[in-house]
């Protein structure tokens, strides 16, 4: 037991410092949100526009971050990349933990053959290896936008599945689980009213790092070729296209990257950061 | 007992078998919904229907898909992956050459990243909560957080752009020397350990922390042994178990990796020949592509469950 109150006593001595980190995560977050919502308001340049007469141009003032191999401003194409970016990864994350939340939680309330064969089903699917899956799947059906958002779900639900069966499982096994069957509840009660309020906390912090690993697998598939087509255009997209500009060190090439980097980290420096009550919540 | 763990082995490889099926099921058949008739797309638009009958019928492509499926299975179990649509020539005389250069840059990266990453992680251990662990956990966060052509596009931007030291792009037919091998090898390599190493470092460092949390350590703490004696005596040997679990399963990352920095490399292997294949639509080659890929990344993780079962000790 001593070791239990020396980890708390760390994560007390560290606690501020924490919080400090988790909320200048939560700025970042909310700034890319705000962009991507109010996008065509604030750019200071049409994304099509051609406002350079140079190619790669280097940041000046008029220009912050530079022009693109066309000398289309970036900046604005990078805030509008953020709607593509973190449009289509929220659709996928939403879809994804929903399906597989609700269907993690039903298979370990029903048991039995349903359980073992969906579950058996999905670890399949599990051990495809992201990329490669998103590369056969996008080959098959497309990239436009909604068939990204629906690859992007389909890859992440195993993954979801798995994680709230492992703590529905633990769960279904509590007294007042007992006393709501003898008392004669049915499964959606059940799953939704006792199941899910005790597992929610660490379901909401899968849910971000599952948003983490789509923007991640997004960007990789557009920066293939494979994901968001032109004239649209998301950050990995933005990266492809100005590919060319790495030799002259464009800033072109950079701030998409870095843009992706800024979201990431912060989503899990957050997770990280988040109060072990809400992240452990339910996880005994 | 002996019975229980060979009888664990067997259920896991057996599920692994299981896995494969299902997992090949997925390819083909996510393969066989490419929008566009094959032999439409072989014969061009200007094709009579006639033509494209005959080819159909040459090809067996009005068979019905789960039959098409069971003709390919068998294929791959004789080494018979098909013709390339694109250009006509046996998959497998296209894979061999590419397979060879995938895993000569996999094995280079995993004997760096291995004895890097175990170093690594069980030092921020051993010195746990101190500035050097929190530099190494703040460092491995980011590394995971971006994507791996930020690392490799930030490695040319450094090492060829700015410093002059090595070429931008991959050509492994001009190895003449180990000098060449350094240039060409150095930041393919370089990007992919990141990676590999990042995950790795972190599974290590839980899986010593795990075992520094328990009794018996405590006992060794309290008899006055040094903290580096603990580790390596005490806590290592328990945590060898989920040390290799993680080796293995970091290293099935390796197979991600690849897809993206052979592409910005440029570099001649399985994933460059699959993602070029993808964008011709040369079907017979997606799917043998697909399959080594997931036999790999399947190999590994059983390999990482058979290792944490038979690292158990109750079990043994």
């Amino acid at each position: 037991m001593t070791d239990s109150t020396s980890t708390e006593r760390l994560g007390m001595r560290l606690g501020y410092r924490f919080n400090l980190v988790g909320m200048s995560a939560v700025g970042i977050i909310l700034l890319w949100t705000g962009i991507a919502l109010f996008a065509p308001r604030i750019i200071p340049h049409s994304v099509g526009e051609i406002v350079d007469t140079d190619y790669f141009g280097p940041m000046s003032r008029d220009l912050w971050f530079g022009s693109d191999y066309l000398g289309r401003d970036i900046f604005s194409r990078i805030l509008m990349g953020a709607r593509y970016t973190l449009g289509i990864s929220l659709a996928a994350v939403t879809i994804a933990c929903f399906s597989g939340v609700a269907l993690g939680m039903t298979a370990a309330v029903a048991g039995g053959w349903y359980d073992s064969m969906l579950s058996r089903f999905l670890d399949a699917l599990n051990s495809i290896p992201s990329k490669l899956f998103g590369l056969v799947v996008v080959a098959a059906v497309g990239s436009s936008i909604p068939a990204l958002i629906g690859t992007l779900s389909v890859i992440y639900t195993p993954g979801a599945y798995r994680f709230a069966r492992a703590l529905a499982v633990n769960v279904n096994t509590m007294d007042f689980i007992v006393v709501a069957r003898i008392r004669g509840e049915r499964l959606p009660y059940l799953i939704a009213s006792e199941i899910l309020p005790n597992i929610l906390g660490p379901v909401l912090a899968d849910l971000g790092l599952r948003f983490v690993f789509i923007v991640l697998l997004l960007s990789g598939l557009s920066f293939l070729g494979l994901g968001v087509q032109p004239p649209y255009a998301d950050w990995g997209a933005l990266v492809r296209e100005n590919i060319a500009g790495l030799p002259f060190g464009a800033p072109a090439v950079i701030f998409p990257s870095l843009a992706i980097a800024s979201l990431t980290i912060s989503v899990n420096l957050l997770i990280d950061n988040l109060p072990r009550r809400i992240r452990d919540r339910g996880a005994e | 007992m002996k019975k229980q763990v060979s009888f664990l082995v067997v259920r896991r490889l057996l599920i692994a078998l299981i896995t494969l099926v299902i997992v090949s099921f997925a390819v083909f058949f996510a393969t066989a919904l490419l929008p566009g008739d094959t032999a439409t797309i072989l014969l061009g638009q200007s094709a009579t229907p006639e033509a494209v009958e005959g080819l159909r019928k040459a090809m067996h492509l009005n068979d019905p898909a789960i039959i098409r499926f069971l003709k390919w299975m068998a294929g791959l179990f004789q080494s018979d992956f098909g013709t390339s649509y694109a250009n006509n020539v046996p998959v497998a005389t296209l894979i061999r050459g590419r397979f060879v250069n995938t895993m000569k840059l996999a094995g280079l990266t995993a004997s760096i990243a291995v004895p890097l990453a175990l170093t690594l992680g069980i030092t921020a251990a051993i010195w746990r909560g101190t500035l050097y662990d929190r530099i190494v956990t703040v460092g491995t966060i980011g590394i995971i957080s971006v994507p791996e052509f930020m690392i490799a596009t930030l490695a040319v931007l450094l090492f060829a752009v700015y410093l002059k030291w090595l070429p931008a792009l991959s050509l492994t037919n001009e190895v003449k020397s180990v000098h060449d091998l350094v240039r060409i090898y150095a930041m393919p390599v370089m990007t992919l350990t990141f990676g590999v190493s990042a995950q790795m470092i972190r599974m290590t460092r839980a899986a010593v922390v795990e075992t520094l949390n328990t009794p018996y350590v405590e006992m060794a703490l309290l008899k006055g042994a040094s903290r580096p004696r603990i580790v390596l005596r005490h806590a290592l040997p328990n945590a060898l178990g989920p040390i290799v679990n993680a080796v293995a399963l970091s290293l099935s990352y390796l197979l991600g990796g690849v897809i993206i920095v052979e592409t910005v490399f440029n570099y001649p292997g399985v994933a460059k020949l699959m993602v070029d294949a993808v964008s011709t639509r040369d079907l017979p080659l997606i799917q043998t592509c697909a399959m080594i890929f997931c036999l790999g990344y399947l190999a590994l993780i059983t390999a990482a469950d058979i290792v944490a079962v038979l690292s158990n000790p109750r079990l043994r």
